[in-house]
């Protein structure tokens, strides 16, 4: 498979939750995603852009920029960028149901989700500046 | 993309049939929903239907949990059904047993 990468950004509303899951599924379709992986990266992708949303453009609307690469051996490698508030402690911030949000909505699962449907997850954030989060994904060939 | 949710009532049980995609931006909408049924009908006992959700990311266990606690909060419970592999590894990881 060739390698491809696309990058789109947009703005840090929840509708926009839904089309990036579905621009990057679009993306992805190429590389012949089994139901289940597609549905991983979707899960995974809609965690991350919520969490910008959510926490780091909490109490305003910022740009939110993602881009997709795919590499030679099946590997998907997804960045999510936002300069929103950043994370102060992202050891903590990545433990199962520890949020920051409203308890009664948020469970705190989305870094939880992220690496557990994801092969692997890198979060660099700095207090002020912002966050990236960087994920991977290997597409088994069918 | 949109979500909806359908009631049915029968003695203490009230069932939300959930359809759709669950993220945080449709979970508000469903939230509302259920909570205002919840609030005329006074259930023991909650039955959340996933039968046709078609998406859900972590938004979905936070709406689980919340409507879980109101209903405790008034001596009740909630059952969840309907549920896709794919949701059943989310509420795995939040340790939310599903019927079969």
């Amino acid at each position: 498979m060739n390698s491809n990468k696309v990058k789109i950004s947009f703005c840090s509303r929840s509708a926009n939750e839904a089309f990036a899951r579905g621009a990057v599924a679009a993306f992805v379709a190429t590389m012949d995603p089994t139901v289940a992986e597609l549905s991983d990266i979707k899960t995974a992708v809609s965690e991350a852009v919520t969490n910008c949303i959510v926490h780091a453009y909490r109490d305003t609307v910022g740009q939110i920029d993602l881009t997709a690469e795919i590499r030679e051996d099946n590997k998907l490698i997804l960045t999510i960028t936002d300069k929103g508030v950043g994370i102060e402690d992202v050891e903590r911030a990545m433990q199962p149901m520890y949020t920051t949000g409203s308890p009664e909505e948020r469970a705190g699962l989305g870094f939880a989700v992220m690496k557990s449907f994801m092969d692997e997850l890198k979060v660099r954030s700095k207090p002020g500046k912002g966050t990236r989060v960087t994920m991977t994904k290997y597409i088994r060939s069918r | 993309m949109k979500a909806d949710v359908e009631f049915m009532a029968t003695g203490e049980f009230l069932t939300a049939a959930l359809t759709g995609e669950i993220d945080h931006h449709t979970a508000a909408l469903l939230r509302s929903k259920i909570d205002e049924q919840i609030d005329r009908r006074l259930p023991q006992k909650l039955i959340l239907d996933f039968s046709g959700v078609g998406f859900m990311d972590s938004s979905g266990i936070g709406l689980i949990l919340g409507r879980s606690k109101r209903m405790q909060a008034a001596g009740g419970q909630v059952m969840v059904r309907g549920v896709s592999p794919q949701i059943n590894r989310m509420l795995r990881l939040a340790n939310i047993q599903a019927e079969q």
